[in-house]
Order: C-alpha cells, then sequence, then structure tokens
C-alpha cells in the first residue's frame, strides 16, 4: 500500500510542477491546489500505514486499546486542508480580479512589475 | 499558563476582532489598531524584560505535558523579536494613519494589519514545527490581502507571483514536516533536537535539512529564490511594504536561525558551509541587482535581499560572536529597513513619483527630510556610529576569527556598493538641482501640511532608534551575545520546554 501510494503521491507532484509551468492563471492555480494535495498525501503515507484500531480510550481505561493508529497525521493533514482550502478560495478570488484588471489571463503578459 | 507567552498572540487577535465590528467606523477602527499596536509593544517589551532575568519561558497551552501539547516558548531571540514586531507595528500604524486611502481602510486594511501582526508574534512564539507552519499561513494570508488590497494592476501582477512563491513554499514545509514526524515521531521543537541526535539515517536527516532550508529560503529571499521579492514589494502602498520588508522576510530569517541552530546541527561542516555559500550570493546579487535600478522602492526591495545575505552569514558561521551579530544585525535591519520605506513614501508624498529622474531639490525644499533619509541610509551601508556599523563589526570581526577571509572581502565589497546606491538615491532626489516644474507636476507637489508632519513622527522615532542603538552599542549588544548564547547552548532551551528529566 505505501508503494502505491508513494507512485499516486509522486504522480501528483510531477502533475502540480507541469501546471505551474504552464502560462495561463487558472492551470497555475489548479497546479497550486495539486501540490498542496500531494504533500498532504505525503503527510499521511509519512505518518505508516496500519490496519490498526482508533486511537479510542475506552471508559475506564487511561490509554488507548493497543494496537492503535497514530492520529497525530490525520490531525495535522486536517489542518492543513483547511488552511489550503483557505488559500485556495483566496487564489481563485486573486485570478478573477487579475483578470479583470489586466484583461488577459497570460501570465507571460503579467511583468510589468518585474525587474 | 503564563499571560506573557499568550499575550503577543491574543492582544492582536483581539483587535481585529473588535476593529471587524467596527466595519464602518473608520475612525474607531483607527482609534482600536494605534491602542493594540500600543499594548501589544509594551506586553512585548515586559516579556523581553522577564526573559532577560528569569530565563527562557514556556508554557504548555491546555496544560498537556511537553512533547504531546502545544508549546509557547520565548527564549532572548524569539522575545526580541516579538518587541521588534511590535515597535514595527506601532510605528507602521502611525504612518497608516497618514498615509493610507480611505478606500483601503474601509477595505479591513486595520484588521489585517493586526492579523499580520498576529501570525509574525505566534511565529517567534511557538515551539512547535507543525504550529510554525500554521502561523506562517496566517501571517501569509493576512499579506496576500495586504499585497492585493486596493486591486490596482501592478499590486495584481506582484501579489500573483507573490503568493504563488509562497504557497509553494508553504507546501514544501508541510512535506518537509510530514517527513519530518516520520523520521523522529515528533513535532515538538525541543523533542525533536533530542531524538534527532538519535536518529541513524544521517542521509534523511540531510535531505531533510535541505527541504527546510529550501522552503524557509524562499519566504526569507536568500539567493537564488529571491525573484518574487523584488517583483511584489513595491507595488502596495508604502505603509504596506514598509512593514513586509521590516518584518516579514525577516520571520524566514528567524525560522532559519531556529531550524538550524536547534535541530540540524549534525553536520555543520556541510550545512553551514553551504549556508554561508548562499550568504555570500545573496549580498552580491541583492546589491548589483539593487544597482541597475532607477526607482526608490525597487532600490530598497533589492537592498532587502543583499541584507539577508549578512544575517545568514551570522548563523553559517556558528560561532557566538557570529550569532550575536546575526541578532544584531536583525535587531538594525528591520528598524532601518522599515525607516527607508517610510521616508520614501515621505518623498512620494511632496513630489509623487519614486522614479530618480522625476524627483530632485529635495535638500532645499526639505531639509529635515534629507536628514532622516541619510540616517537610516549611512547605517544600513555601515557607517560609524550608526547601528549598522556595530552590526557589520560584529559579523567581520566574526568572519576573520573564524578565517573565511572570502565572505569578509564580499561583506565589506558590498557594503561599498550599498553605499554606491544610497548616495544614488541621495544625489538624485536629494542633491541634484530640480528640473524646471511642468505644469502637471505642481499639483503633485503641493501637499498638505498636516499629514506631511505626521509622516515624519515615526520616521523620526526610528532614525533616533538607530542613532541610540548605534551610541548605546555595548548593551544592545549584551543583549545580542546572551541571545546568541543561548543558541549555541540549546540545553536550556530543551530543558525548560521538556521539564527536568
Amino acid at each position: 500500500m505505501e508503494t502505491v501510494l508513494a507512485v499516486v503521491i509522486g504522480g501528483l507532484y510531477a502533475a502540480g510542477l507541469y501546471l505551474m509551468l504552464r502560462r495561463s492563471i487558472v492551470k497555475l492555480i489548479l497546479g497550486l491546489a495539486i501540490l498542496g494535495h500531494a504533500a498532504n498525501l505525503l503527510v499521511f503515507t509519512v505518518g505508516r500505514l496500519t490496519p490498526s484500531q482508533p486511537p479510542i480510550v475506552l471508559p475506564g481505561a487511561t490509554t488507548p486499546a493497543e494496537p492503535f493508529a497514530d492520529p497525530l497525521p490525520q490531525a495535522l493533514i486536517l489542518t492543513a486542508i483547511v488552511i489550503g482550502f483557505g488559500v485556495q478560495a483566496f487564489a481563485l478570488v486573486l485570478l478573477k480580479r487579475a483578470y479583470q484588471t489586466v484583461g488577459t489571463d497570460d501570465l507571460d503578459e503579467m511583468k510589468s512589475t518585474d525587474t | 499558563m503564563n499571560a506573557l507567552l499568550v499575550l503577543p498572540i491574543l492582544i492582536p487577535l483581539a483587535t481585529a476582532i473588535l476593529a471587524l465590528l467596527f466595519w464602518n467606523y473608520r475612525r474607531v477602527q483607527r482609534g482600536l489598531h494605534l491602542a493594540g499596536a500600543a499594548a501589544l509593544l509594551a506586553v512585548a517589551v515586559g516579556l523581553l524584560v522577564s526573559v532577560w532575568h528569569q530565563g527562557i519561558h514556556a508554557t504548555q497551552i491546555g496544560n498537556w505535558p511537553a512533547p504531546f501539547g502545544i508549546t509557547l516558548v520565548a527564549d532572548l531571540l524569539s522575545a526580541i523579536m516579538v518587541v521588534l514586531a511590535g515597535l514595527m507595528g506601532f510605528a507602521v500604524a502611525v504612518y497608516s494613519l497618514f498615509s493610507i486611502d480611505a478606500r483601503r481602510e474601509s477595505f479591513g486594511y486595520y484588521p489585517l494589519l493586526q492579523v499580520l501582526l498576529m501570525g509574525v508574534c505566534g511565529a517567534f512564539l511557538t515551539g512547535d514545527i507543525f504550529n510554525l507552519y500554521v502561523w506562517f499561513e496566517v501571517l501569509l494570508i493576512a499579506s496576500f490581502v495586504l499585497v492585493a488590497l486596493g486591486g490596482e494592476r501592478p499590486q495584481l501582477e506582484g501579489a500573483i507571483k507573490y503568493v504563488t512563491l509562497n504557497l509553494v513554499s508553504s507546501a514544501l514545509f508541510l512535506a518537509a514536516v510530514g517527513i519530518l514526524y516520520g523520521v523522529a515521531g515528533t513535532l515538538n521543537m525541543a523533542d525533536l533536537a533530542r531524538q534527532l541526535s538519535l536518529v541513524d539515517r544521517p542521509g534523511l536527516v540531510m535531505a531533510l535539512a535541505m527541504l527546510f532550508l529550501v522552503a524557509f529560503g524562499i519566504k526569507a529571499a536568500v539567493f537564488p529564490l529571491f525573484f518574487w521579492l523584488p517583483a511584489s514589494y513595491h507595488t502596495p502602498p508604502l505603509a504596506v511594504s514598509a512593514i513586509f520588508a521590516g518584518l516579514l522576510t525577516k520571520v524566514g530569517v528567524y525560522a532559519l536561525i531556529r531550524v538550524f541552530t536547534l535541530l540540524f546541527v549534525q553536520d555543520t561542516g556541510f550545512t553551514h558551509q553551504l549556508i554561508l555559500l548562499i550568504a555570500g550570493l545573496t549580498m552580491i546579487t541583492g546589491v548589483l541587482g539593487a544597482a541597475a535600478q532607477q526607482e526608490i522602492r525597487r532600490i530598497l526591495s533589492f537592498h532587502i535581499v543583499s541584507q539577508i545575505g549578512y544575517m545568514i552569514m551570522g548563523l553559517a558561521l556558528f560561532t557566538p560572536l557570529a550569532l550575536a551579530g546575526t541578532v544584531f544585525y536583525l535587531m538594525h535591519h528591520i528598524i532601518v529597513k522599515t525607516n527607508l520605506f517610510l521616508v520614501g513614501g515621505a518623498v512620494h508624498h511632496l513630489r509623487g513619483s519614486y522614479e530618480l529622474k522625476k524627483l530632485g531639490g529635495l535638500y532645499r525644499a526639505a531639509p529635515g527630510l534629507a536628514i532622516l533619509f541619510l540616517i537610516p541610509a549611512l547605517s544600513l551601508a555601515g557607517v560609524p556610529p550608526l547601528s549598522g556599523f556595530w552590526a557589520k563589526f560584529a559579523l567581520v570581526k566574526a568572519g576573520l576569527q573564524s578565517e573565511e577571509y572570502l565572505i569578509v572581502i564580499t561583506a565589506l565589497a558590498v557594503s561599498l556598493l550599498t553605499v554606491f546606491s544610497m548616495m544614488k538615491i541621495w544625489a538624485a532626489a536629494f542633491w541634484q538641482e530640480e528640473e524646471p516644474v511642468q505644469a502637471g507636476q505642481e499639483a503633485a507637489s503641493t501637499a498638505d501640511d498636516r499629514s506631511y508632519r505626521g509622516l515624519l513622527i515615526p520616521v523620526t522615532a526610528l532614525a533616533v532608534l538607530t542613532v541610540v542603538i548605534g551610541l548605546l552599542a555595548e548593551p544592545v549588544f549584551a543583549l545580542a551575545e546572551r541571545a546568541a548564547g543561548q543558541l549555541l547552548n540549546p540545553a536550556e532551551y530543551i530543558k525548560t520546554v521538556l521539564g527536568a528529566d
């Protein structure tokens, strides 16, 4: 299972980077989104995939019953997904305003601020 | 729970929320913003004094014991940075009152600035590497909106570059944090410092170090990852540029210092040598980029890059004196750079342009402003007795002690080039005869006096601070030295966070 996920993550990184290298802003933002998902999956996979129980402390016990899955990577991904959504929502609005103001979605024509 | 550690985050948060409640009342927002920034500064100074007297502070949020819960920790470096954040927040708050237009104010400029300050303070105070990521995102989202606020064409173009590069850096940072957790099984930085020395896979740890170097390197704008900075920093209004220039890249530098003094110290021969190389190249490219520019804000933007090189140089040399130099440089640079941008804004207020070719004769028109420009400009270049001289002196001396002559020569040559480009601004904007005024330019130069004098309040205060740091270099340097001592001996940091076991 780890091998499959490793290949998927690699594919997502490649796809994200490829999209970011295109000239259209829409593809740039899609690329950023995919890159974010690749990072999330990476965190998930690195947190070890084990066929074990959810880490729930039963009544009366002080520790969860062994063996239990590590909940921390999932908490990290949850946070990262929420942040990612927020940032992507902002990026989409920025894209729309930039398209309206500049009048093009071609990144090669947005270089008046480059030095 | 130690209130001093929580308040620098809570005060900006509370101020931002209160300001949002008064969305339609711009006067109330201004008052709240000023009060919030002042309170933040006061608490930050209290924190610094307390850390100086009682050593490193740590507090566990929600009372979970250290490696499991979220830790807030302040050593001297964090405390100094929080004080600087409060100081810049306050200076820019005063400046904004006189320079930000009503349209931006009514779109939530002040709450955003407070959220930015919250993110910055959080990043300085957190003791948990994943929380560092979260705070980075908080300050980034606020800064994204601040860059784009106003919606002018150059702003939006700059914002796209700024947003893209920062998101790439965040994705890299997140991946690095994930792998780090897989390798060491913890995210608490003090615990990581212990666990990483036990990991017997040096190749993997080195790969992680490089991932962090790239992720923070983008945020700190080091060579060769700095191109987004000069493409975006000069586009928003000056008050925003100034706080970005002063604080945001320095958060990246802070993260680099934290990670490469606490976590990745296994193979300093390789990592810190690499950082040294990056430092040299950053200095050179930044200053050469500045030499090619003819616009005040762009020149200053490139100089941010060049100055980052000096800070990284101290980290790379990794001796007590060098790290003290880095801390001193951070203090000096944040104040001076913000000040230079603010002076640039005052110039624009008088003449309606940033282009050196369209300026001139300002020395005659506003001799006070000319002096106020000269102080931070000379300090940036490292002319004694201003603060920049002592910062560079410490770094050069540390370089000589470590026998890294090449970097010392680079640093000195870059200082010379810095003088050159500061003098370019001075000569073109202040010294040179004014071109005959055309009919169109007349309107721009008739500035109303009240807001102009208001702009000069923070500029003067920061200039005085630069001189004071220069004249009282000894106590300030003692502070930097102690901060460096804490960085080089992380035992106290680890013990304070994890308890005495």
